[in-house]
């Protein structure tokens, strides 16, 4: 249970969250056109004439859009409707020719089904929690006004227009900013895993309506209001805190909370009210007559099921078992490509503990130096299992193994072409190593009395002079055996 | 020799393919015809050298024996097919002047096989009328007079008043039609030819200006049943761009044309007679019914006990889709825009005042009246009791032919209450306006195949129509019916030209 | 059920369509005419009936994923997207500013 909660002058308030998230389904051609979805470019040129609404224009819709929602739906373990339909959203506005947006009311595609968020013990989710998912449904989305190109006049841009979306509706079960955070990213990569969205927020492939409401912990739902598009998590966290914190003061003020439709302004970092939605709540929904009930056979929910691929829970789970810490698993599952890349390096023979520290340390480490992605490594998973491999099987220290590493970004080379060439073996050989052992003894022939007078944390003294000795090629248990038997 | 302008579309193939006439002769002269009958007002664009070039290209193609099924058939447009290049209007001062750069799926296909365009045709505002009355561009007239002396004019009936009245005065000898709830087989009714509305789904809607998508359907108008196969088999086929398009085989129907109706049986719907009845409607019916005996078949009473409900469900669920197919129309992307320079409350004029002065500007009464209902009956509240209700009323009306049809091939009725009533004569009363499509529009409601054919006189000399109702699918037993009727009711009036 | 003019108006309002006081008396009468007589559909029994979905029956085909696969619904074609438009500008529809 989240203890989250909203210090009003009248006392300790709750908040209730509910997000309708909008994903742009990742497909070459829209939902009902054959025009394409690529992003950015020039203004109506991916556009056809159904997606202008020109007269006599029909929608014939995209098998892949239908597949992807239905894939999303399996990988939440939604009830998937073999059933459903298309309904019309009647409303004017200049981003939507048609005057109708099609989309999914009373037969959706997808029904319920739930999204797991882990615990985050510092961001107060203390175990892990199940949000419900109401429904996902297949909609179109609305072309672009741009208000500032001219004194007068807005422009609109129809290439969004008819591209489409999944709208994936969560419950009300959130009840803090950071359990809302963590079911936006924990969706994000459930939708990256199953490729049905590529979930960039920057270019508006995902964005939230974010529901929210308060009340006195216990009591019934409040009013809630509907902040819409808000396209990232931390907007998201930063709406709900805000309009949280709105509605407190609104109502210990003695006002109500209305429900209506509001606006973020990130620069502000505050909401408000939309006018020009003010009008438009009776949408006069029903079924498209232009298209037929949408009926789903056996095959192609077989192949939605079976295309599905590993998702981050099970993968999770599989870490784990593994021996993976727990932070480890997270970190390496929260990104389909790190997930990916860290899988093809377990499948090169890594050994997935030692391996996955090595990732999440010393690979993101490098990378963030470098400003790079995973996606753009300069170390392939096969370079960096070979790495790991010299390590697991004494041929070169840990120490040693990170000095290879930055040889390896810095050259491009192999692990064991850089270790032969730079003669950093490690070694065993007990002779020259008691040699060294011998001249550091007789060196510090002081700090040797100390150590058999009590002080025996000056073994590491020893152990470190040794290793600098031998260049850190010695084996450092070697060095710890021999150390031990000459200091007696 | 006969006039060119007096064959049908059969004679017109055949007599250019037997090297009779050239394709360029026919075209001039039924564009002769257009040009000199502007009184009919039944165009709204002519487009005579649409008609020449493809006649050019006939001709052409006869020289070098790759003739195509049409080729040589100058036909008529009805002006709600989008056609590219030619100002496309649906018959409002919305669309007036808007030119689109794409062909709809059944015009183009008619173009492929080998027919020319004499005009776009004069139709009901948005395909909403039933007499013509409603379009931006003057009312249609038809060709036809009572015989009592009087010039009054009447309505060619409607939606597509200009291809009925077209057809009738020898325009052309053949148009498209699109019928929602009787728009096909009511101005065929009413002018003395012949037209077929097909099963749904069987035309492409894919380019014609949507009116009611559930209900529309565009059809061949043509002076008799062969025609309507002819051109039928030219518009008909499967278009993967309209989702509600039938993936089937275009059936030969001219090849398999027959009136031997032995072995079929015809059904007479009890419902479908009414109180008070003009006698002469009734009398019209017992005719066709005697003559579909007399052509082979069995007939037996049948009942179809929602019929009394159809209209009542249509006027919800027509204007219902009909509401959101002109959102549309909005002066954003074509067509009309009106931008007043104030607002109601006297401030700057945006854009929902754009919408707002656009479509009250740009469409007439009766489409504004069927937007408005439509927006009533699925608003918040509304939506349950009236289209929901309607369109469980049209289940079950569904459901009374698919029982009927159980001891049934085809079903035969009147087409229409009436002979072809003035002008001006139903305008005041939208209701007496909506009790004509009352034979119609059951088989709209249930996408089925229906056909009127012209069958007799009435005492005022004006034509009557007789409807057959067929199975879906099966166009074919529809127009051998209509065939046998044709055959036997010999009608071959004509209007007297006067224009 | 019956309407009044009130109702009109807001109905005109829905449907974006501007009438004057003297249109919405009229239109009053007739709407009230028009679905008093629909009404009657209320005496239908339809306990048990879905409502028609497909009138004939037909399923819903769906279309494979290919860009511009037919022109006739492809993009890239700007100039045939614009050429009928009231205020085409820049490659863009003008409309009165919005303002949001």
């Amino acid at each position: 249970m989240s203890d989250y909660r909203i210090k009003g002058e009248t006392g300790e308030w709750e908040v209730v969250i509910g997000l309708e998230v909008h994903a742009q389904i990742t497909t070459n051609a829209k939902l009902f056109s054959s025009a394409a979805t690529a992003f950015g470019a020039e203004p109506n040129t991916q556009v056809s004439l159904v997606d202008a609404a020109m007269p006599g224009m029909l929608p014939v819709p995209n098998r892949e859009c239908i597949r992807q929602a239905v894939r999303t739906g399996m990988a939440i373990e939604a009830q998937i409707n073999r059933w459903s339909r298309f309904d019309r959203k009647n409303y004017f506005y200049a981003d939507l020719p048609q005057g109708y947006q099609i989309s999914q009311l009373y037969h959706p595609l997808v029904g319920e089904g739930a999204i797991t968020v882990e615990a985050d013990e510092k961001a107060g989710i203390p175990e892990p929690k199940v949000i419900g998912v109401e429904r996902i449904h297949v909609e179109q989305d609305a072309g672009k006004l741009m208000h500032d190109q001219h004194p007068t006049m807005s422009y609109v841009d129809l290439n969004r227009s008819g591209v489409a979306l999944m709208e994936i509706v969560s419950k009300p079960d959130m009840r803090s900013p950071a359990e809302a955070g963590a079911y936006v990213r924990k969706l994000r990569a459930i939708l990256r895993y199953v490729g049905s969205c590529d979930g960039n927020m920057e270019e508006g492939s995902m964005r939230a309506d974010v529901n929210v409401s308060v009340r006195r912990p216990g009591d019934e739902f409040g009013t809630r209001t509907e902040t819409k598009n808000v396209n990232s998590v931390r907007f998201v966290m930063a709406v709900i805190e805000g309009e949280a914190k709105r509605q407190v003061e609104l109502i210990e003020s003695g006002g109500t909370v209305v429900q209506e439709t509001r606006l973020y302004d990130p620069d502000r970092n505050e909401t408000r009210s939309m006018r020009s939605k003010e009008d438009a709540h009776d949408y006069r929904y029903f079924p498209d007559p232009d298209l037929l009930p949408l009926e789903l056979d056996d095959d192609f929910l077989v192949e939605c099921r079976e295309s599905l691929p590993e998702l981050p829970d099970a993968k999770r789970d599989r870490y784990l078992a593994l021996g993976i810490s727990p932070y480890n698993a997270d970190v390496l599952t929260a990104e389909v490509e790190a997930a990916r890349w860290f899988d093809t390096l377990l499948d090169a023979g890594a050994k997935p503990v030692a391996a996955a520290n090595w990732v999440t340390s010393e690979l993101f480490g490098a990378l963030n130096r470098m400003g790079r992605d995973l996606t753009d490594s300069p170390v392939s998973p096969q370079q960096a299992a070979e790495l790991l491999g010299l390590v697991a099987d004494g041929t070169i220290s840990g120490t040693i193994a990170k000095q290879v590493f930055e040889k390896m970004l810095e050259s491009g080379g192999g692990a064991a072409e850089i270790v032969e060439r730079d003669g950093l073996k490690q070694t065993s050989d007990t002779g020259a190593i008691e040699a060294e052992i011998a001249k550091i003894l007789a060196a510090n022939a002081d700090k040797v009395e100390q150590y058999k007078g009590g002080k025996e944390a000056l073994f590491g003294f020893f152990v470190g002079q040794t290793m600098k000795a031998m260049q850190g090629k010695a084996n450092p248990q070697v060095v710890n055996e021999l150390l031990k038997k000459a200091l007696g | 020799m006969t006039e060119l302008t007096n064959l049908t579309v059969a004679q017109i193939r055949d007599g250019h393919r037997a090297g009779d006439f050239s394709a360029v002769e026919v075209a001039e002269a039924f564009s002769a015809n257009v040009a000199g009958a502007k009184a009919l007002n039944a165009f709204i664009v002519e487009t005579p050298e649409h008609a020449l070039e493809a006649a050019k290209q006939a001709d052409a193609d006869r020289a070098a024996g790759t003739l195509k099924p049409l080729s040589g058939v100058p036909i008529g447009m009805k002006d709600l097919f989008c056609t590219d290049g030619v100002q496309t209007t649906a018959a409002s001062h919305m669309l007036e002047g808007f030119i689109p750069r794409y062909e709809s799926t059944v015009s183009q296909k008619l173009w492929d096989a080998g027919a020319g365009m004499l005009g776009k045709l004069n139709l009901d505002q948005f395909a909403m009328g039933s007499s013509n009355e409603t379009s931006y561009f003057g009312n249609v007239i038809s060709p036809w007079r009572r015989k009592d002396g009087g010039n009054a004019a009447l309505a060619p009936g409607g939606s597509s008043g200009g291809s009925s009245t077209a057809i009738a005065a020898r325009l052309c000898p053949a148009a498209t039609g699109t019928d929602t709830g009787g728009s096909i087989r009511q101005p065929a009714a009413f002018t003395g030819i012949s037209g077929i509305k097909p099963t749904y789904g069987r035309c492409s809607r894919w380019g014609i200006v949507a009116f009611a998508s559930s209900l529309d359907q565009a059809g061949p108008m043509a002076r008799d049943v062969r025609d309507c196969a002819i051109m039928l088999e030219n518009m008909a086929g499967f278009d993967a761009k309209d989702a509600t398009s039938l993936n089937l085989p275009v059936p030969d129907w001219e090849a398999a044309l027959s009136s031997d109706l032995k072995g079929k049986t015809v059904g007479i719907p009890k419902e479908y007679r009414l109180e008070g009845i003009d006698p002469d409607i009734d009398a019209m019916w017992d005719a066709g019914i005697a003559m579909l005996k007399d052509a082979g078949a069995a007939v037996v009473e049948i009942s179809l006990p929602h019929t009394k409900y159809a209209l009542p469900a249509y006027y919800i669920i027509a204007p219902a889709e009909a509401s959101s197919n002109l959102a549309r129309y909005d002066g954003v992307r074509y067509g009309l825009r009106d931008l007043p320079a104030k607002n109601s409350s006297g401030g700057g004029a945006g854009l929902q005042d754009m919408y707002a002065a656009t479509r009250a500007e740009g469409f007439g009464p009766e489409v504004k009246r069927r937007i408005m209902i439509g927006t009533y009956v699925l608003s918040a509240g509304f939506y349950d009791a009236y289209y929901t209700q309607a369109q469980k009323v049209r289940t079950l009306i569904a459901r009374d032919f698919e029982q009927a049809f159980a001891s049934c091939d085809v079903i035969l009725a009147p087409t229409a209450p009436s002979a072809a009533f003035g002008l001006g004569e139903k305008m005041a009363d939208p209701l007496a306006m909506y009790l004509n499509d009352v034979f119609a529009v059951p088989a709209s409601l249930a996408g089925l195949p229906a056909m009127s054919v012209p069958a007799a006189l009435n005492r005022e000399g004006l034509p009557l129509g007789l409807q057959i109702i067929g199975k879906a699918f099966d166009e074919q037993s529809v127009l051998n019916a209509g065939l046998a009727i044709e055959e036997r009711a010999g009608f071959n009036a004509r209007a007297e030209k006067w224009w | 059920m019956t309407i009044d003019q009130a109702t009109v108006r807001k109905i005109a309002s829905l449907a974006r369509i501007a009438i004057s006081d003297a249109e919405a008396a009229a239109m009053e009468g007739e709407l009230n005419g028009i679905l008093g007589w629909v009404e009657q559909l209320g005496e239908v029994d339809v306990t048990g009936v879905e409502p028609m979905t497909a009138v004939i029956p037909n399923t819903l085909r769906l279309r494979d994923d290919v860009i511009d696969a037919d022109p006739l619904t492809g993009g890239n074609r700007r100039d045939d997207v614009l050429a009928n438009a009231p205020a085409a500008m820049h490659g863009f529809f003008g409309v009165p500013k919005v303002i949001e």
